[in-house]
Order: structure tokens, then C-alpha cells, then sequence
């Protein structure tokens, strides 16, 4: 028989619980920004939104049991997009 | 075991699939950066405009797509342990999800629009700059999301056909993975359109 798919069968249960986790973290992000926080509010949401999107990376897009080539190419990707981002913002704040 | 043997790279196509999720988040960045920026030149308008927007339906969306994201991942479990019932289930709750996410989207555009706010509405540009801008973004980048939704319905009604006919199994899952992770970057991207959009105000 041929090997064609990764043999690694993640359980119901871890998807379970990942999607309790994302929900509360939802919850959490909207009552944060209910208190008013100025600056420290955007970075609280951005702050989850980035959890968030790593539960769903390493779980839900099964990166945690994918090979090492993959893993350092999503990284990098995402640390390539998230720099960009930042020095956009770091240019504007500063000039 | 049949003689013929098509030759078949998973891996290949996990790789493939990754890249262009790779593409489709530069072009979102891209408009990310655009919403940024533009925030920050007209900060008093996009707190005033962002507050137009309904904060329980941006949250109920967020929850559906999460918990279809859910769905379709345990979709990828049950076709591995040759679960053909519960695989098709999932799918189809995926997709009922999925409809739900954009029935929402369809009553939240027409209230808007039934306000006389739409891209080039002559409300909107009396209300200034700043709120055609903030509502510009809204439409354009909640709209490329919502097309990525229908491409992913159709991609998703392709694999639970599949699914169905016996053609996609345990032996071949992998565009039932691929589709899954597309459905997941339309979750990722709109982790971040949540936020931005409707809770930062």
C-alpha cells in the first residue's frame, strides 16, 4: 500500500476544544473594547485577533503536524507580512 | 489493486495550496495597510463611521465561521477514519454555516444601503471624506471576503459530492484538505476583519 496522505489523524476532541478556545477569546475581545482603553484597545484586539489566527494555523490548518519545510515557510511568511505591516505603521507614526 | 497506478503527490499539493494562500494574504495586507493608513489620517471619521456598524452581527458572523471552520476540520478526521456519514454531515453543516454567514451579510448590506449608504451614494458623500473612505474599505474588503465564501461553498459542495460518490476517500483526501484550508484562511482573514471593522471604534 502507498503512503499517500500523513498518517497522523488529529482527534475530534482537539478541534472541540480549539473552537471553545477562539469563542472565548471572541467573547473577551468584544468586552474588552466595550471598556474604553484608547490605544491599549487596538492592541488588545489586534493582540487576540494574532492568537486567534495562530490556534487556527497550528490546528485547525494542521501545521503543528505538518513537515519542518512547511512550518518555517508559514512562519516566515507570516513574520515577512506582520513586519511589513509594522514599519508602514512605525513610518507613519513618525513623520 | 487496480494496475493502474496515477502518479500522486500530496505533499506537492499541500505546498501548492500554501502558496497561494501566501498570495491571497499579501493581497489582504495590502488593503490592510490601506485601511491603516487611512485611519490614521481621518481617525474622528472611522470612529464615528465604525460605530455605524452592528457589533452583535459582526460577533454572531465571527462565531459562525469559526464554528464552520470547525466543521470542515473535522470533516478532514472523519475521512481519515472512513466515516463517510459523518464526513458528509460535517460538510453539509459546513456549508449550512456558510449560507447562514452570508445571509447575515446580505440583511447587514441592506440595511445599510436602505440608509443610503452604498459606494457612491449621495448620503455618503455628504457625510465627507473620512466616512467615504471608512465605508469604501468596509465594502470592498467585506465583499472580496464574501466572494471568497462563495468560492469556497462551491469548492465545498464539489468535495461533499465527491465525497458522495465514493471518488474522494480515506485513499484521497487531500482536496478535501486543501479545501479545508482554504475555508480556514477565509476564517483567518476574517479574524481580522472582526476587529478592525466593527469593535475598534
Amino acid at each position: 500500500m502507498n503512503k499517500h496522505s500523513d498518517n497522523h489523524i488529529v482527534p475530534y476532541r482537539l478541534y472541540i476544544q480549539v473552537l471553545a478556545g477562539l469563542i472565548v477569546m471572541t467573547i473577551l475581545s468584544v468586552a474588552i473594547t466595550k471598556i474604553n482603553l484608547d490605544t491599549l484597545t487596538v492592541f488588545a484586539a489586534i493582540l487576540l485577533a494574532s492568537i486567534k489566527s495562530a490556534l487556527v494555523l497550528t490546528f485547525f490548518m494542521h501545521l503543528k503536524f505538518d513537515n519542518k519545510l512547511l512550518q518555517i515557510l508559514v512562519i516566515s511568511v507570516f513574520v515577512l507580512v506582520a513586519l511589513v505591516l509594522f514599519i508602514t505603521f512605525l513610518d507613519y507614526n513618525f513623520r | 489493486m487496480s494496475t493502474m497506478h496515477l502518479h500522486r503527490d500530496d505533499e506537492a499539493s499541500k505546498l501548492g495550496m500554501w502558496l497561494f494562500i501566501f498570495t491571497e494574504l499579501l493581497l489582504f495586507a495590502g488593503l490592510f495597510i490601506v485601511y491603516g493608513v487611512y485611519r490614521y489620517l481621518n481617525p474622528v471619521a472611522f470612529h464615528l463611521a465604525a460605530e455605524e456598524l452592528s457589533v452583535t452581527v459582526g460577533t454572531v458572523n465571527t462565531i459562525i465561521l469559526l464554528v464552520s471552520s470547525a466543521t470542515i476540520a473535522m470533516a478532514t478526521t472523519a475521512i481519515r477514519l472512513k466515516n463517510k456519514q459523518l464526513t458528509i454531515l460535517l460538510l453539509l453543516a459546513t456549508l449550512f454555516l456558510a449560507f447562514m454567514f452570508m445571509t447575515n451579510k446580505y440583511f447587514e448590506w441592506k440595511g445599510k444601503f436602505e440608509h443610503g449608504i452604498f459606494p457612491g451614494s449621495e448620503d455618503l458623500l455628504r457625510l465627507g471624506h473620512g466616512d467615504t473612505l471608512f465605508f469604501s474599505l468596509y465594502f470592498f474588503m467585506t465583499g472580496l471576503h464574501a466572494l471568497h465564501i462563495i468560492v469556497g461553498f462551491v469548492l465545498i459542495s464539489i468535495v461533499c459530492y465527491r465525497v458522495n460518490n465514493n471518488s474522494l476517500t480515506a485513499n484521497n483526501p487531500v482536496l478535501l484538505d486543501n479545501s479545508g484550508l482554504y475555508w480556514h484562511l477565509v476564517d483567518l482573514i476574517w479574524i481580522f476583519l472582526f476587529p478592525l471593522f466593527y469593535l475598534i471604534t
